[in-house]
């Protein structure tokens, strides 16, 4: 069954000439959260990209517009850096995906509604908004560039027929409304066609304006800006579960806002030093627990985490648990500091438990437990002996996020070379998986993957010299309730889905 | 497979001495990793504020490798360099730092790492323990580019990093500069640490923009204060 076009796809249509869609197994595949990592095979659903000139193109395009969409996206030697994807996130309900980039766009998709005719089109993703977040800005004072690069998008619970979300940069956090307009009033009569206000005189008649429906138009529009409360770089924002808090975390500080109060903000940890010269250690990544309103950790470049409450006082300096594995004095070297560094921490689903992720492994940790994680999983063991190397070409220093699955029983976290990991905490089976346009034709199978590290290399391995580490996947995302994936790899955005026969 | 085109070599210290210690090696190593730091640290003149988790994290290294160096109360100074030389030449593989403390006791350098004995390094001089690294580097002239003591790189990091009363500055359109700033920043050019805040956000290399406005604003200066004098 051949794809056929529609307005709304950006999409790369090379696919289409590759080969038909594979066949449907007859009634939509239950993917039920159960079935792992393990069980499932994944397959790729669809590859996005959306260049910079495309996205300015409005929902209703015409023919026209749509044949230049087609060649021009089929070559890729038009992206550009501002393409690069740097962060993405699911909705609460997974129907929307949004993905920030470096050049301050928000793309956002939506999922293909279910049909009769053709179910196998469900779990794919079309764009459905594309606005401009944040701008380049240029700080006079201190003569330094701000950057427009989105850094963190969060959803809002949807609460109404619009949908809410939070964009940050380095500095500003923004919120976004982004709601639909199929309906239009028309028949004012104050106003001539051109628009210009008519002589009130030559009106005689009161007439009420008449709603009639237009094409679907999606906008989005900034309905609050929260501005100037960071002097270093903003890391993480998170929603807090009361729904009208928020906090933003930066290098040294965090502060909670209320979404209706802009000019204001209460600082809730601050970690600066007086004396900067005694700066050791910074905050990389902070969270609120999901259900409780009042805990939130946040997590350290020297590897360990903070639970604070904060009924316990007004600046959280002080934490209510410190979570720090103690090292291992064997494996000890100069940069072991530096691979402890946590790059993202996330809350489980069930709010039980938090997840870390530093330059090798991953970690779950059970808030009861503060002295040690519960389960520790290997990404790329055999960086180990190459560490020098990557402090040398700054590659030490990438932050990969890692992401919990809907019912926290598969983590995902990203690595080099387009490959990402996804590691079973029941079964205790890990996969590797690769995103790149070579490997994975629509709707086939994703072939694991495996490095090797010494010795003799089989024949589908790929040795950890042959590595790319300019090909690095830093951000994915896992649908709330269902085994759908997407994994940003530069300037592509690649949609998995778990196939279950 | 990680830089294109450059290949780090290893400099085995064994090679001419069978039997040697692992040490010299090591420490020599730890020179090189010491060094690349410094260059790290030393590249954040760019037009967008350096990250400061990374800062961080590499000077905690650098502070790490000088507590070693202070125990173990070997300072290797390098040979002169050779003119023109930059000191990046300098730098060896360090591959040998990424094994584990206790693998270096006693055992030496992998025999499949190639040797090369880089010309400009020979005998390490023994330097007293008290040395500051710092004071060693800015004695030898090619290496005058090297900062700048670990603090001082804090204080242009901080100095770039405002705090919170200038954050609210950001808000007035175009540049606010306090005329005295203004005024001895003119007189007196780069000045010293103590300089403060708004000295030094004129300082760094993004210099010449503000100091052309800040001749405008001296300008103007002048002629507020004829108009004054001439009432």
């Amino acid at each position: 069954m051949v794809l056929q076009p529609s307005e709304r796809h950006y999409r790369d249509w090379s696919h289409r000439r590759l080969g038909p869609w594979c066949s449907p197994t007859g009634s939509p595949a239950p993917l039920s959260c159960e079935t792992g990592c393990g069980e499932g095979s994944w397959i790729l659903v669809c590859r996005l990209l959306v260049p910079t000139q495309v996205s300015l193109l409005s929902m209703e395009e015409d023919i026209d517009t749509r044949k230049i969409n087609n060649s021009f996206l089929r070559d890729h030697s038009y992206a550009t850096e501002a393409d690069i994807i740097s962060t993405v996130e699911f909705n609460h309900t997974g129907e929307l995906l949004a993905t920030g980039d470096k050049g301050g766009r928000v793309v956002i998709f939506q999922r293909e509604q279910e049909s009769k005719n053709q179910v196998h089109r469900r779990g794919e993703y079309n764009v459905y908004s594309t606005f401009q977040s944040h701008e380049p800005e240029f700080d006079y004072l201190k003569s330094l560039e701000i950057e427009e690069k989105i850094n963190k998008i969060r959803w809002l619970p949807q609460q109404n027929a619009a949908y809410f979300l939070l964009s940050t940069n380095d500095k500003t956090v923004k919120l976004w409304k982004v709601s639909e307009r199929d309906k239009r009033p028309e028949g004012y009569n104050l106003k001539d066609e051109e628009g210009r206000l008519r002589d009130p005189a030559t009106i005689t008649t009161l007439r009420v304006p008449v709603l009639r429906p237009m094409d679907l138009m999606v906008e989005a529009t900034p309905r609050r800006v929260f501005a100037n409360a960071h002097t270093y770089h903003i890391n993480s924002i998170s929603v807090n579960s009361d729904y009208e808090t928020y906090m933003s975390a930066d290098d040294l500080r965090i502060n909670l806002w209320n979404f209706e109060i802009t000019n204001q903000s209460f600082n809730i940890v601050d970690i600066k030093p007086a004396n900067m010269e005694e700066l050791t250690e910074v905050i990389t990544a902070a969270e609120f627990h999901p259900h409780h309103c009042n805990t939130f950790v946040y997590s350290s470049s020297k590897g360990t985490i903070r639970l604070c409450d904060m009924r316990a006082s007004a600046l959280c300096d002080r934490h209510t648990k410190f979570f720090e594995e103690p090292e291992d004095p064997s494996n000890r070297s100069f940069f072991s500091e530096i691979i402890s560094s946590i790059s993202d921490v996330k809350f489980s689903h069930s709010g039980r438990y938090i997840m870390t992720r530093d330059y090798l492994t991953v970690k779950v940790w059970d808030l009861n437990m503060e002295s040690r994680p519960i389960e520790t999983y290997q990404v790329h063991d055999y960086l180990r002996s190459k560490l020098c190397s990557l402090y040398e070409n700054d590659c030490i220093f990438d932050k990969f996020e890692c992401v919990w699955n809907g019912s926290d029983s598969v983590i995902m976290t990203g690595s080099y070379n387009n490959f990402f990991r996804m590691f079973d905490r029941n079964t205790k089976r890990d996969v590797t998986l690769e995103a790149s346009r070579e490997n994975s034709k629509p709707r086939a199978i994703l072939k694991p993957r495996k490095v090797c590290v010494g010795g003799k290399r089989r024949k589908d391995e790929i040795s950890v010299d042959s590595l790319d580490f300019s090909k690095k996947i830093l951000h994915t995302a896992w649908h709330p309730s269902e085994n759908i994936i997407a994994v940003a790899a530069t300037n592509n955005l690649y949609i998995f889905q778990d196939k279950v026969n | 497979m990680f830089a294109r085109g450059l290949k780090r070599k290893c400099w085995d210290g064994d090679e001419d001495v069978e039997g040697a210690p692992a040490a010299p090696s090591y420490s020599l190593q730890r020179q090189s990793l010491l060094d690349m730091s410094l260059v790290k640290l030393q590249l954040c003149h760019t037009l967008v504020e350096p990250n400061l988790c990374r800062s961080v994290l590499i000077a905690n290294t650098v502070r790490q490798i000088q507590e070693e160096m202070t125990q173990d109360g070997a300072w290797q100074l390098p040979a002169p360099p050779v003119a023109g030389r930059g000191p990046l030449d300098h730098l060896v593989s360090t591959e040998i730092l990424c094994r584990a403390a206790w693998e270096q006791q006693g055992q030496r350098p992998a025999p499949d790492l190639p040797s090369e004995l880089p010309g400009a390094l020979g005998a390490p001089a023994p330097g007293s323990a008290q040395s500051c690294i710092w004071e060693a580097d800015s004695s030898r002239g090619h290496r005058g580019s090297f900062p700048k003591s670990l603090d001082q790189i804090f204080e242009t990091l901080e100095s770039r990093a405002p705090s919170p009363v200038e954050g609210l500055f950001a808000d007035a359109g175009g540049p606010y500069y306090d005329l005295d700033a203004v005024l001895t920043g003119m007189v007196g050019g780069k000045s010293g640490p103590g300089g403060g805040d708004g000295l030094q956000a004129l300082a760094p290399a993004g210099a010449p923009p503000p100091s052309a406005s800040c001749k405008r604003d001296l300008g103007e200066l002048d002629h507020v204060v004829e108009i004054l004098v001439e009432t």
